[in-house]
């Protein structure tokens, strides 16, 4: 057992990737001599090599795009997008090559390619470093996508990612990089929980709350905060957003008859959007009250001193909370 | 397979022209001399002095930055010479399409220091109004803006104007996809557009061998666009340059691509660790290449800047510099409900009811919103 930061926990999942399988490439800007903009990649090219750290020219879609050659040949890439809003000139190759290859050649071209997307706000960056661009490719089938919340599954969640034949989105929650946490680097993979499993962060009996990547710590805290006023909030670490895991959240929401959903970013068409329409279906006779979603606004990021109010923080989950419960709260009274 | 880092070796094999070299002389150039012949004393004084100021303004805001009071800060320390001269060559109704380290060339063009430092604050993302500076919104996406350059210039040549596009963008962009498309574009329709490529040798940590293994200059012949390279610190000669470019693009002679060859001598941006990179010799290479040192040296040499002037500049630089500072740590806060200003430029079902939404969160924390207020009607 290691204390590692999730940024330490990545690159130890990277490196046991490639001492595992000579196969495994990784590419994208700065990621070799300076070793990423975050130093995720620190030391790996000194270690492993120019020929399998690849510093790529400053071009999001050949990035991509020759990563899906290289699949096409038998390599596992991992190609690093810099940032979340970098990742659109990439998308084309995404949604239009990688998600469908396997289909269109019925099952015979794998595209085991991991995309690595710090995403996510709260840092006071500038436009284009703090978007949550997700649910685009949640919404593209063939991809799967996956948000580790904690250093632990960063490591297990980066090698199950890129073990697997399908082609994974890894969103890393970029504020979470320098939080702590025990990580046990020896276990066999096969003892750990599934990349796609949702798991329950937090029992509670009044309300389930499910949170993924970087909001999960801040649900944490709702959770305790609640806690303190008699509330018992389940908190569910979603981990994968597509597939999502429904057995835990209905499980949950049967026990609990409430749900809020939250996450950073925009409301319409977002990963609450769906999981609320689908709790709906499915769980529609044990539920007490509409499914409640706490996000951030539809708007594009607002400059970061107004993030923190664009941003679901305690507070807002704790207002969500109350309008499950019924109790008073910001939206009592609104007509529509 | 093996990763090819590329000397700029490039370099060398194409003609790089210069007015001034880096210790102060005059030399002759037979395509550049003929757009620098109204240069007079006056004339230098004045890019030398924007260079000091430009290069005050950088200090300053790095300095604000490490004292926490900005966010984040793009240095163009080493790049003034480009964006001096680039901006002088302009008229005020050309239109530029900017880059985030453009910040010189925003100050010359007229934009404020609340505007210029509150994008690196975090309070606002553009602090101008594009059409009154004629000079677009600050561009991060690597690239993007030379689509819109060339956009806007095929507008311009529609319409029959003799104007033009101005696109700044550094030796990184030039992988990107959407540089390579702006170009096909700008041919196509022989757009009346200048590619001002800033060649400072890094993106970020990579070093511009790794992004062509030509003269950046050299890549522009391929779309049928002439590629001229410049001494990126030689002030006169980027002046000349892009005089010559947009010449071309008035006169219908369509789009034209310049490398400025300069150095930036100073982080990528305040985040970033160049020692992790860069060797110092490199550094001290280019410092004596140092574009107002070499202005300094040549009017001086020539009588044209004694102590006096030279105060002069220096004092009217610490002026402008105190008014960055002033605006930028008297800069108040932006208002939370303003999240939800100009999202759309008509009203917006969705957002109208987010926003009364957040205005009810907000107010309940004031206890804006009475008791009796509160338990009338159902939760929603
Ligand atoms: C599409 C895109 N990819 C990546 C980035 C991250 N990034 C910001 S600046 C930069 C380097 C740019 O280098 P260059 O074009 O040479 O310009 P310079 O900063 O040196 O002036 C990178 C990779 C970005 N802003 N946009």
């Amino acid at each position: 057992m290691s204390s590692l930061s999730l940024t330490q926990a990545i690159n130890a999942g990277l490196r046991q990737a490639m001492e595992d399988d000579p196969k495994v490439v990784l590419m994208g800007e700065d990621i070799g001599t300076l070793g990423g903009v975050f130093r995720v990649t620190d030391g790996l090219m000194k270690d492993f090599g120019s020929h399998r750290v690849i510093d790529t020219p400053l071009a999001e879609s050949a990035i991509i795009g020759t990563a899906v050659g290289l699949a096409y040949r038998g390599f596992r890439p991992v190609c690093e997008i810099q940032f979340d809003g970098f990742i659109y000139p990439g998308f084309d190759q995404i949604v239009s090559q990688v998600a469908k290859l396997h289909a269109r050649t019925h099952g015979k071209v794998r595209m085991p390619l991991t995309i690595r997307v710090p995403f996510g706000g709260g840092i006071g960056s500038p436009e284009h470093h703090s978007e949550s661009p997700e649910a685009y490719f949640v919404h593209t089938s063939g991809l799967r996508v996956i948000s580790p919340s904690n250093p632990q599954d960063a490591y297990t969640m980066l090698r199950q990612a890129i073990a697997s034949d399908d082609p994974v989105l890894y969103f890393e929650p970029k504020r979470r990089y320098h939080a702590k946490g025990d990580v046990e680097l020896n276990a066999p993979l096969s003892a750990a929980p599934p990349m796609g499993a949702a798991l329950v962060a937090e029992p509670g009996t009044d309300v389930t709350l499910v949170a993924y990547g970087p909001l999960v710590r801040t649900a944490l805290d709702a959770a305790s905060a609640a806690r303190a006023d008699g509330i018992s909030i389940e908190v569910i670490d979603l981990r994968s957003l597509s597939p999502v895991d429904y057995a835990p959240i209905m499980e949950s929401v049967r026990r609990t008859g409430r749900l809020v959903v939250t996450h950073e970013a925009g409301k319409t068409l977002g990963m609450g959007a769906e999981i609320a329409a689908t709790i709906t279906e499915r769980c529609f006779n044990y539920l007490e009250s509409a499914p409640v979603r706490v996000t951030g606004f539809d708007i594009p990021y607002p400059p970061s001193k107004l993030e923190k109010h664009h941003l679901p923080d305690l507070d807002r989950m704790l207002d969500g909370v109350d309008r499950a419960l019924g109790r008073p709260n910001s939206q009592t009274g609104m007509e529509d | 397979m093996t990763q090819t880092r590329h000397e700029p070796t490039g370099q060398a094999a194409m003609k790089m022209h210069q007015l001034i070299t880096a210790d102060g002389t005059r030399v002759h150039d037979e395509l550049l001399d003929p757009f620098v012949q109204d240069v007079d004393r006056d004339a230098l004084i004045s890019l030398y002095r924007d260079m000091v100021v430009v290069r005050r303004i950088d200090v300053e805001a790095t300095a604000l930055q490490r004292q926490g009071q900005l966010a984040l800060w793009p240095p163009m320390l080493g790049q003034e010479a480009s964006q001096v001269g680039s901006v002088h060559a302009m008229d005020q109704d050309d239109f530029i399409f900017p880059t985030y380290r453009e910040n010189g060339v925003a100050y010359l063009r007229g934009a404020k220091f609340p505007g210029i430092m509150g994008t690196w604050r975090g309070n606002m993302n553009t602090g101008w109004d594009p059409y009154q500076l004629n000079m677009a919104t600050p561009q991060i996406i690597i690239g993007s803006q030379t689509l819109h350059a060339t956009g806007y210039a095929m507008g311009i040549a529609m319409e029959g104007r003799e104007t033009l596009a101005i696109a700044y963008l550094g030796d990184g962009a030039t992988s990107q996809g959407d540089v390579h498309e702006s170009m096909v574009f700008a041919a196509s329709f022989q757009a009346p557009v200048i590619f001002f490529c800033q060649n400072n040798h890094w993106a970020i940590s990579e070093p511009v061998g790794l992004q062509s293994a030509v003269p950046i200059a050299g890549r522009a012949q391929g779309y049928g666009i002439p590629g001229l390279q410049v001494d990126g610190n030689d002030v006169l000669a980027v002046l000349a340059a892009v005089r010559w470019a947009a010449r071309r693009a008035r006169t219908g002679g369509g789009p034209s691509f310049i490398e400025a060859v300069t150095y930036r001598m100073g982080p990528h941006t305040t985040a970033d660790d160049p020692t992790r990179y860069r060797g110092v010799t490199e550094l001290e290479e280019w410092a004596a290449k140092d574009p107002l040192s070499r202005l300094r040296t040549h009017l001086a040499n020539a009588g044209m800047l004694d102590d006096a002037a030279q105060a002069g500049i220096e004092a009217e630089a610490d002026a402008v510099a105190a008014e960055l500072r002033d605006a930028c740590i008297n800069m108040p806060d932006p208002e939370p409900m303003t999240v939800f200003d100009d999202i759309y430029a008509e009203d917006h079902s969705v957002l109208d009811r987010e926003r009364e939404q957040y205005r009810r969160y907000l107010a309940s924390f004031e206890g804006q919103l009475g008791a009796g207020q509160q338990v009338q009607g159902s939760a929603s």
